[in-house]
């Protein structure tokens, strides 16, 4: 019989450390221990915490070089079509398409675009703006933007069990482990 | 903004006797003591007076600019031949202001350079409100800047004619807007965490709504943080050829022309250097007076002032290096109107004055920072901070004023005079400057809190345990 996982009732479990060296050890242990759906917050950018939990961030240089290169296209081509086709001026004997006149403004279009696609895509990735989440609910989370480091398992995990998992976070020596409410 | 490897010592904090932090910071101290400058401090008497005064002289601008458009762009002393004046000067010399911040916040981060962190908000506050007050000058040169828009952007419009993409007028129409608004992003996405910070530390209930809308629900995940570093760096990349454009096309305003005093190709280089010497000079003439009145010497300490005083002296010499190459292009170019130019300019025009005022602030007195006590004194970096403001400002008086005031016709020979409303003009935008950077200093965080959690020893991760 098919059954229709029910939601659980809580979003996850929240350890909370107060150093980056222990949170980061924590983390490896968690990942290595097989959960996936985890996260860490801290108050700063950690690479090493990152990595921990395998995020890289490799998809910003893409997203930037696209948006470089949809600039670097169309700001060449915006001066190409408007000189050359839809309202060409003779300027000084100049050819319509005098292309070295156009580089600089194709250049600040590609750095504009660039730019543009890197903050609207590290916000689209990050899912931001989020005003409301979950995790804000766990005691002590204003924390994370001061002095304070915790590490999430998410509920949803597959290998999440209450009891198991909340022996396992407290092995890990964090100062406490909370469950994070809806 | 990285992480420091305490092996390369000489960009880290444990250089001493100048670190870039006073050591015994925690998180939790350099969190609460920048935190609590725009949360819990009462706002002090002297940031009243001081918005007060500057908040005056914004309206100063206000009357100017209204008269302007009333009347008409005659209010000011522009004439045939000085068809370029104040309003231009000011454009160049706030355009260069601006410049120091991007290349505190992107250049340095490149290079790696810690002691940026504590003054790279700030510098960036400076480029963007020294960029809202360049902006307004040759908007309002235009005379109707309302009718300016299809002049300057090209958009489908019912005359159907478009910009002449050719021209360095519209190239500098896009480098600055591009400017503007990439400084305005790399600012706020440098805000987001610290708003989170101020979301979660503010008592008050309006503020905790203001800042957490700010910060977008940031909430300090190591995945946004992974995307986050990748996106500042990426954006660093970006800004760093972007800065060296921009005041390279500004030069392009001058040098693709062919008015001797101008036509020359020193001016890409020379102008860039000038604008970081400019901005420079005031990153020192605000961080001295900031650091002192709000108790920030920790974390805005000597190292800054004197790593910001050599910065000066090494750009000032690339300037000064631009005005000898300038007489000697003159001279070899064995163009007679070159060299006509030149010795106007020098000491047979009536500007000489200028020209010898401005090589006073900009190369003589500037050279006092060899010393080091000069560069150890708070009291002669701030004067000498002055005085190369106001030496930035001559250099676009004489650029412009005496290239253009003796033209190839000796009947169409004119002098300039300003006239009191571009006097006003120039002293409301350094009111709007001052009292935007007030609001600022108010209701943001001046130094990047984060980034200082960054410098700190205890941010490391000790491998060894981890």
């Amino acid at each position: 019989m098919k059954q229709r996982k029910e939601r659980p009732p809580f979003y996850g479990l929240m350890a909370e450390f107060d150093n980056p060296t222990d949170v980061v050890a924590a983390t490896r242990r968690t990942y290595e221990a097989g959960y996936r759906r985890i996260d860490a917050f801290s108050p700063y950018p950690i690479e090493e915490l990152s990595e921990a939990l395998g995020a890289f961030g490799v998809k910003m240089p893409r997203i930037v070089l696209a948006g470089g290169i949809f600039g670097l296209v169309g700001g060449f081509m915006m001066q190409w079509y408007l000189s050359v086709i839809n309202y060409p001026l003779n300027i000084g004997g100049k050819p319509l398409n005098s292309w070295p006149a156009f580089i600089p403004i194709t250049f600040e279009v590609t750095v504009l675009c660039a730019a543009l696609a890197g903050i609207l895509g590290m916000l689209a990735l990050n899912g931001l703006p989020e005003p409301y989440h979950p995790v804000f609910n766990t005691p002590n989370f204003a924390l994370a933007s001061r002095d304070r480091f915790f590490l999430l398992v998410e509920a949803r995990d597959a290998k999440f069990d209450h009891a198991q998992t909340a022996e396992f976070l407290r092995s890990l020596g964090p100062r406490e482990v909370t469950d994070v409410e809806y | 903004m990285a992480s420091i490897d305490p092996s390369q010592d000489d960009v880290g904090i444990h250089v001493t006797p100048y670190p870039v932090i006073e050591p015994g910071h925690t998180f939790g101290s350099v969190t609460d003591k920048i935190s609590s400058l725009t949360l819990k401090r009462r706002t002090p008497l002297g940031w009243f007076i001081g918005f007060g005064i500057s908040f005056a002289f914004a309206n100063i601008l206000l009357f100017a600019i209204a008269y302007l458009v009333l009347t008409g762009i005659g209010v000011w002393g522009n004439n045939i031949p000085v068809g370029w004046a104040f309003d231009i000067i000011n454009f160049v010399w706030w355009i260069g202001i601006g410049h120091a911040g991007t290349l505190i916040s992107a250049i340095l981060l490149l290079l790696r350079q810690s002691w940026r962190t504590s003054i790279n908000r700030f510098a960036e506050a400076m480029t963007l409100f020294a960029v809202s007050c360049a902006a307004i000058f040759p908007l309002f040169h235009t005379g109707r800047p309302w009718l300016a828009i299809y002049w300057l952007f090209p958009y489908p419009n019912t005359m159907n004619i478009w910009p002449n993409f050719r021209s360095p007028l519209m190239w500098d129409v896009f480098a600055v807007s591009t400017y503007a608004t990439v400084s305005a992003l790399f600012w706020y996405v440098g805000l987001i965490p610290d708003f989170a910070t101020l979301r979660d530390r503010a008592q008050s209930k309006p503020f905790k709504i203001a800042y957490g809308i700010l910060s977008m629900g940031w909430r300090g995940s190591a995945r946004h943080w992974a995307r986050y570093e990748k996106l500042y760096l990426l954006l660093a990349a970006l800004a760093t050829p972007l800065v060296l454009s921009v005041h390279t096309i500004v030069s392009f305003d001058f040098a693709v022309g062919i008015i001797p005093g101008w036509h020359a190709t020193i001016f890409p280089p020379y102008f860039v250097a000038g604008a970081i010497y400019a901005g420079f000079a005031m990153v020192l003439t605000l961080t001295i007076p900031l650091r002192k009145f709000y108790g920030l010497e920790d974390f805005i300490t000597m190292r800054h002032l004197r790593n910001s005083a050599k910065v000066m002296l090494a750009t000032g010499l690339i300037v000064a290096y631009g005005y000898m190459m300038e007489a000697f292009t003159a001279w070899y170019s064995a163009s007679e109107y070159e060299g006509f130019m030149m010795k106007n300019r020098i000491y047979g025009g009536p500007y000489w004055w200028a020209y010898w005022l401005l090589i006073s602030c900009n190369v003589l007195i500037p050279q006092v920072l060899w010393m080091k006590r000069a560069r150890h004194s708070t009291v002669v970096l701030w004067i000498i901070s002055l005085v190369v403001g106001v030496g930035m400002w001559l250099e676009r008086f004489v650029i412009i004023v005496t290239s253009l005031h003796r033209d190839f016709l000796p009947s169409s020979w004119a002098m300039y005079r300003p006239t009191i409303i571009d006097f006003a003009t120039l002293f409301g935008t350094i009111g709007m400057f001052v009292m935007l950077l007030f609001l600022f200093i108010r209701f943001l965080p001046v130094i990047s809190i984060f980034e200082m959690r960054t410098i700190l020893p205890q941010a490391e991760v000790k491998e060894e345990e981890a």
